[in-house]
């Protein structure tokens, strides 16, 4: 597996964890997990932002407090609405940060006073306009709601909806729009265009006569049309493209899945073995929980090679698997399990898992021996389980009183949910546990 | 049965694996434990392994399921029109059925684990190439898996049809609890070779292919 290497650093944007320490290079802005150099490249927060991540952005990047720069925005909007220009060019230009990097969450203080400010800087912003006389009623009114409206619009379809425009759709044209934001996302979309284009009506109402509207309206529609036919090779292009890099994306997500996992479990336990290579027992246990988990990782019902099922949780084959799992990890012993059919995990199927896992603890702390065999059978109208050793066997009748493992653990578990238990063993025959537990005749289906 | 080969010529055997360690293992194995076996050849590729086979003509041939360009399964293929008599036993980790089936279906003799002890290994080769199944629990369970009379399977009326008899049923079942073959045929009160018999039979009816494993295969896969 030559890729471990190549793993992609900047793709996935796994978080690297960091030496301890480093993160403290940077003034205590809340955001110490920025990069370590003498100043963090300027991104807009994400988690704690109040309209656009602007403000906390600018803070991070300059090493003060937020509510210094917050408290700058609003006083500059008294000045001919500098502020919000600003705040607005910024909003476009800086990029959002990366959803995985992680972030200091706002205090519900830090948030009630930036709201403050916020209130206190639309005030200062209409206050100024009064006083220099730059607000005449009537065009202010619609151009703010065709500037909310655009706000509104540009807001929903954020960073991360541009950015995945540019690199590539994940989901389809209708995932562009809505950006997976579903039905809320549509309605604040559908009401930011209609204040833009409330505003924008009634400027031009104020201006012309409605002939001329619809003589301009029909004008941009048929530019509009225009532009997108001449266009058409190049947007049939852009969308080739878009489904070529999502391929390639996908795979290299795929690698970097299965570099990572080999590092996180196989690469480990190797280390570990070597580093334990004069402890047979210990290396065997480590081989064996970890081919366990590899094997499950690549064939089981739930692992990598198969298609995923939504049905895969709960099932009884897994539940014996896992005990069967945790016998061989707490023992150090090989439990070979062989599993027909399968049902859904209920009540009674429960117990049967219990009771025998205990037959296998049983199996694992007296019968002396390396191995268990663990057969289970799912027929229509009984789950069948037995667990076998080659050990020492006993005399079930010289057992003596004071032991509860078997007695209560699983003859008496059985019973109570409805089945039976079979023993059969003789002093030096090993042992064999036969547990049967009838199924509900709803429940009756296999796989 | 181990008197009986002792006095024979070793069985001359093929080592087919796409890991080059793996296969010196095998082989370093082998060859210090018994004098029944004798490794000819070996082979990391499909090609690389059917030229062999075809050149040493060994008796056994211990195969892998898992090889880039095709596994075990491609071999047998192209193997077996030329050499009938050589004898395939699957030797694999992979625990995913339909990797056993189709090497046991493509003509293997038996399927054993890679965790398997080298002595078991030896008695397994010795038992093929006298020309018996070897099964381990987890091909017998596979086995029962694949033949099950479940309720969701086309239902079949088909009196000729090769379903397991419920005599081959119990001794599969007894191998997937972990029987050996001596402890099955007491069990079960019949000789060992009885044993043998059903389960050749059942290796045979692995390999067919009849109307209720195409329809089960087709429902499998949500073709009907």
């Amino acid at each position: 597996m030559d890729h471990v290497q190549e793993k992609p650093r900047t793709e996935t944007g796994m978080p690297m964890p960091r030496p301890a320490g480093e993160g403290a290079v940077v003034p205590a802005t809340g955001s110490a997990l920025t990069e370590a150099e003498e100043r963090p490249r300027m991104y807009r927060r994400r988690s704690s932002r109040v309209v656009a991540g602007v403000a906390s952005g600018l803070a991070d990047h300059l090493g003060v407090n937020v509510l210094w720069v917050r408290a700058v925005f609003a006083v500059l909007a008294a000045f001919g609405g500098a502020g919000p220009v600003a705040y607005g060019l910024l909003w476009v230009f800086v990029p959002q940060r990366r959803r995985e990097e992680t972030e200091a969450p706002a205090t519900p203080k830090e948030k009630q006073q930036a709201v403050g400010l916020l209130i206190l800087g639309v005030g200062l912003l209409v206050a100024g306009g009064a006083i220099t006389g730059a607000i005449n009623g009537w065009v202010a009114v619609p151009l703010a709601l065709a500037l909310i409206g655009a706000a509104v619009v540009w807001r929903e379809a954020d960073e991360s909806q541009r950015r995945r425009w540019r690199d590539g759709a994940r989901s389809g044209v209708a995932g562009m729009v809505l950006g997976g934001g579903g039905w809320s996302a549509a309605v604040r979309i559908l009401a930011g265009v209609a204040l833009v284009i409330t505003g924008i009506g009634v400027v031009v109402l104020r201006s012309g006569s409605l002939d001329q509207v619809q003589f301009a309206l029909l004008a941009v529609l048929a530019t509009l049309v225009g532009v997108a036919v001449l266009t058409v090779p190049f947007w049939l292009r852009m969308v080739r493209d878009l489904g070529e890099e999502r391929r390639a994306r996908i795979r290299t997500e795929e690698r970097a899945e299965i570099a990572a996992h080999l590092h996180d479990s196989v690469l480990q336990t190797l280390a570990l073995i070597q580093k334990q290579s004069e402890a047979p027992k210990e290396v065997a246990r480590l081989a064996r929980s970890q081919e366990r988990e590899l094997r499950g990782w690549l064939y089981g019902p739930s692992g990598y090679g198969t298609p995923r099922n939504e049905t895969a949780r709960g099932r009884f084959s897994e539940a014996i698997a896992g005990a069967c799992g945790e016998v061989e990890d707490t023992f150090a012993i090989s439990v070979s399990q062989v599993v027909v059919g399968d049902a859904e995990l209920d009540d009674r199927l429960t117990a049967l898992v219990l009771a025998a896992r205990e037959a296998m603890v049983n199996a694992a702390k007296h019968a002396g021996v390396d191995e268990v065999s663990v057969y289970a059978e799912v027929e229509p109208t009984a789950v069948t389980v037995f667990v076998r050793d080659r050990g020492k066997g006993f005399d079930p009748d010289s057992v003596s009183e004071d032991r509860h493992g078997l007695a209560d653990s699983i003859r008496g578990r059985m019973e109570r949910n409805g089945g039976t238990t079979r023993l059969r063993t003789a002093p030096g025959d090993g042992t064999e546990v036969q547990l049967e537990m009838p199924v509900k005749a709803d429940s009756g289906g296999t796989r | 049965m181990t008197e009986t080969a002792q006095e024979k010529a070793p069985i001359s055997v093929f080592l087919v694996d796409d890991h080059a360690l793996f296969r010196a293992g095998v082989r370093t194995e082998l060859d210090s434990i018994t004098d029944e076996v004798r490794v000819v050849g070996e082979a990391g590729s499909v090609a690389e392994a059917v030229a062999g086979i075809a050149r040493t003509k060994p008796q056994v041939v211990l195969l892998d399921v898992h090889m880039p360009d095709g596994g075990g399964a491609e071999v047998l293929r192209r193997a077996r029109t030329e050499l009938p008599d050589v004898v395939f036993l699957a030797l694999s980790v992979s625990d995913a059925a339909e990797d056993v089936i189709a090497v046991i279906r493509a003509g293997a003799r038996g399927y054993v684990t890679k965790t398997i002890s080298s002595k078991e290994l030896v008695r397994a080769i010795a038992r093929v190439s006298d020309g018996d199944a070897v099964f381990s629990p987890r091909l017998a369970g596979f086995v029962l898996d694949a033949f099950a009379d479940r309720p969701g399977s086309a239902p079949i009326s088909d009196p000729e049809l090769d379903l397991l008899t419920p005599r081959e049923r119990d001794v599969l079942r007894l191998l997937a609890r972990g029987y050996a073959y001596k402890e099955i045929a007491s069990e079960l009160f019949i000789s060992v070779k009885t044993v043998e018999t059903h389960v050749s039979s059942v290796l045979r009816k692995t390999q067919l292919s009849n109307r209720y494993e195409l329809s089960r295969w087709a429902s499998d896969r949500r073709l009907v």
